[in-house]
């Protein structure tokens, strides 16, 4: 349906008008900022209920990222002896976990969002059924939620930091648009899975095994410097990646012997986020007239 | 202001339901699952799909409702009031035509919508506030009418998942009350909660009306849309069967629907159902009320045993059926609904022919007056296959059933059940009074 909300001269009513939805609409952003306080809500909703009935309550936020950080460093540092071979220098550098952790603290925001939000608009069912706001607010709230748990976990890196006594520089401040760019990768993503996670509930079982897949395409245990020159691009297709190598920029460069920018990889693992932004949106617009009828 | 504050110009909704069912062999199942997927790849987005797989819940429907106008939607189940409500409150996308709206649109399509158990009541105000279009702001400044309107103060801060039916709809009306927008679609929230609560609801929706809000009001009981409405429409198959004033248009529609059969010739309760077309798989055929040496009754008695006998007929080899028997009154409002798989816990498995079922009640439950008997056929969990919920017209007459001399009539309550009274005594403990439990149900003579 096209539900147009224009303020007309005479008054200040507002005025809505219900047609059959043709084709692809763009996203409506004047309506989703009216109902901001509603995403607020929602968002708020899902860290309450996720942490209600809990000992350790927001602190899984933090300490889950925190277990797999130390996991994947016993194994791969400890029992494999990848860091070696990875930093290639001569063991002196940053500590693997510092490395590893860089990577994984918007790598779980990413995870995390895409398992939330696919499943977001099939849970709130009932509430879609019985009344309308921009469907969009649903898997917005969901990637809102984890974005919360995200920020807590930034506390784990500046732990990290002190305990390694790894000074910040100046491209620390580059973690704020990075984290932009996560948000619109797995906003897209997110939404795309959402929608079509309602007409096909295949990807229920799609999700876990997309995000297993991703977590290896992604260099996360490994290093976008070991993927020789002409083949970087391709990997660099995977939004995640550029923004990864991104974090460990604004995480390691200040520390010796210090973190290449790949600007190249960066350019089009954003461009790729954008892609993946407004497609999964689009056909999330798409498709969202159907939701009550299908879920 | 004098463009309507709702136009709405051919309106519909189709709905697609599955290809039709018939009998189908191993093979061939196994084909359509396997060609299920790529079937429903190419389908989805798109509204073009065959005829006869579709239902038309909504079919060009036109009216216009002016600003503080109240308008009643009546009809049938299935007439698609729900439908329109749907698609006027956005929820679901009309297959074709238009509908203008002029203001906030609230619509309340449950009590309690977006309540989540595991949050406590204040948190619940402000979630379920926001979803139906509240801002912050608005729910600040009347969260304490918001508490005390639902008269739950003591357990604000309790989540929810521990509150009684009643006090979740108590709450739930409560934030939906003090929604102020412009136009209001409301589907019959009004049906619930206690006696007192219902007044105070029904007392708010008239304050509404005062204020100058459109309504666009969705109910069965046609006492509350004569009370509340200005205009009212019948729907019947998604088409407008009759609209216009209020008693008029209640009128028209129950005519319409006047209960099929008639107490038959021999002056008994059997009611044929005439045979649906085309034909489900299994279908109502007759209902009959019998006595107590299993002929067809001649008189009911309020609190004396009933028995109603489900005639049906099914189509099929080993069909696995459910009967539903219910008990209106003439206004609609269900009194009685009972479902073989839900009450009784079982259901029928029957090869074809016809067959029948009885339920039993050792003390029917209504006072004296006229109640409209109905019953129905389903596919358990699955599906209604023929729902003849108007069949008959039965009169339960006047029996003393507590045997005080005033027996209880419909027009003072529908309700008879075994109760009594107790008054305090002088040991400080409660005595039973009058004639107690022991007389009152009597034997089921006649």
């Amino acid at each position: 349906m096209v539900a147009s909300e224009s303020t007309t001269a005479r008054s200040e009513m507002p005025r809505v008008v219900i047609e059959p939805r043709k084709g692809w609409l763009p996203v409506n952003w004047q309506e989703l900022w009216q109902h901001r306080e509603l995403l607020y809500f929602l968002t708020w909703r899902d860290i309450k209920v996720r942490y209600k009935q809990t000992v350790l309550g927001v602190l899984w936020a933090i300490l889950q990222p925190l277990m797999t950080m130390v996991v994947l460093t016993v194994i791969f540092k400890s029992l494999l002896g990848v860091d070696r071979r990875l930093m290639g220098s001569d063991g002196d550098g940053y500590p693997y976990a510092v490395f590893l952790f860089a990577g994984l603290l918007p790598w779980q925001f990413f995870a995390g969002a895409l398992k939330r939000s696919s499943d977001s608009v099939v849970m709130s069912a009932p509430l879609t059924q019985k009344v309308y706001f921009p469907r969009l607010i649903i898997p917005m709230a969901s990637v809102g939620a984890v974005l919360v748990d995200f920020a807590l976990s930034l506390l784990v890196l500046v732990g990290l930091m002190l305990y390694y006594g790894i000074a910040p520089g100046l491209p620390i401040l580059a973690i704020v648009p990075l984290a932009l760019g996560m948000v619109v990768a797995a906003l897209g993503v997110g939404a795309l899975l959402s929608a079509l996670n309602v007409a096909y509930r295949d990807f229920r079982y799609v999700v876990p095994f997309l995000v297993q897949i991703w977590f290896y395409a992604t260099p996360l245990i490994w290093a976008l410097n070991r993927v020789q020159g002409r083949w970087r691009l391709l990997v660099a297709l995977n939004p995640m990646c550029g923004i990864v190598e991104g974090y460990r920029w604004a995480i390691l460069s200040s520390a010796p012997p210090g973190w290449p920018l790949d600007s190249a990889a960066l350019g089009v693992s954003v461009l790729s986020a954008l892609c993946l932004f407004v497609v999964g949106l689009r056909y999330f617009r798409r498709v969202e007239g159907q939701f009550a009828d299908i879920i | 202001m004098d463009s309507p504050a709702i136009k709405v110009e051919g309106l519909s909704k189709r709905y697609r339901i599955g290809a039709r069912l018939r009998q189908r062999n191993f093979r061939e199942a196994l084909t359509d699952a396997a060609l299920a997927p790529l079937r429903r790849l190419k389908s989805f987005g798109r509204s073009s799909h065959r005829e006869e797989d579709s239902i038309w819940a909504l079919r060009q429907v036109s009216f216009e409702v002016r600003q503080g106008e109240v308008l009643g939607i009546i009809g049938p189940n299935g007439a698609g009031k729900t439908t329109l409500l749907k698609l006027l409150s956005r929820i679901t996308d009309p297959t074709e035509g238009r509908a203008v709206l002029n203001g906030r649109v609230g619509s309340l399509l449950e009590v309690g919508t977006g309540f989540h158990s595991e949050l406590t009541g204040w948190e619940n105000i402000y979630l379920s506030g926001a979803i139906l279009g509240m801002r912050k702001a608005e729910i600040d400044a009347r969260f304490d009418q918001i508490v005390a309107f639902s008269g739950i103060e003591p357990f604000i801060d309790t989540p929810v998942k521990r509150y009684s039916h009643g006090m979740r709809v108590r709450l739930g009306f409560a934030v939906a009350a003090h929604l102020e927008p412009e136009i209001l679609l409301v589907d019959e929230v009004l049906a619930v909660g206690d006696a007192a609560f219902k007044r105070k609801s029904l007392g708010k929706m008239g304050e509404l009306q005062k204020g100058g809000r459109t309504v666009i009001f969705v109910s069965h009981n046609m006492a509350s849309i004569k009370n509340l409405c200005t205009s009212c429409i019948a729907l019947d198959k998604g088409r407008i069967m009759a609209s216009g004033d209020v008693a008029d248009t209640v009128q028209r529609y129950l005519q319409a629907f006047e209960p099929v059969g008639d107490a038959g010739s021999g002056g008994g309760f059997s009611f044929e159902v005439p045979r649906p077309e085309p034909a489900p798989e299994a279908y109502i055929t007759r209902v009959e009320l019998l006595d107590e040496d299993r002929a067809v009754a001649r008189r009911l008695e309020t609190r004396a045993c009933f028995r109603a006998r489900i005639h049906f007929r099914s189509e099929v080899a080993s069909g696995r059926f459910s009967l539903r028997l219910s008990l209106q009154t003439l206004d609609g409002a269900p009194l009685i609904l009972y479902d073989m798989e839900q009450t009784g816990g079982f259901h029928l498995a029957c090869d074809p022919g016809d067959h029948f079922a009885d339920v039993v009640m050792p003390e029917l439950p209504l006072a004296a007056g006229h109640y409209v008997i109905g019953a129905a056929i389903s596919v358990p969990h699955i599906r209604l296959l023929h729902n003849a919920e108007r069949t008959g017209e039965i009169e339960v007459s006047a029996r003393d059933a507590y045997g005080t001399g005033s027996p209880l009539s419909s027009q003072r309550c529908f309700v008879a059940v075994e109760h009594f009274w107790q008054v305090p005594d002088d040991d400080e403990g409660l005595r039973e009074m009058g004639y107690g439990p022991k007389g009152s149900a009597g034997p089921a003579d006649r």
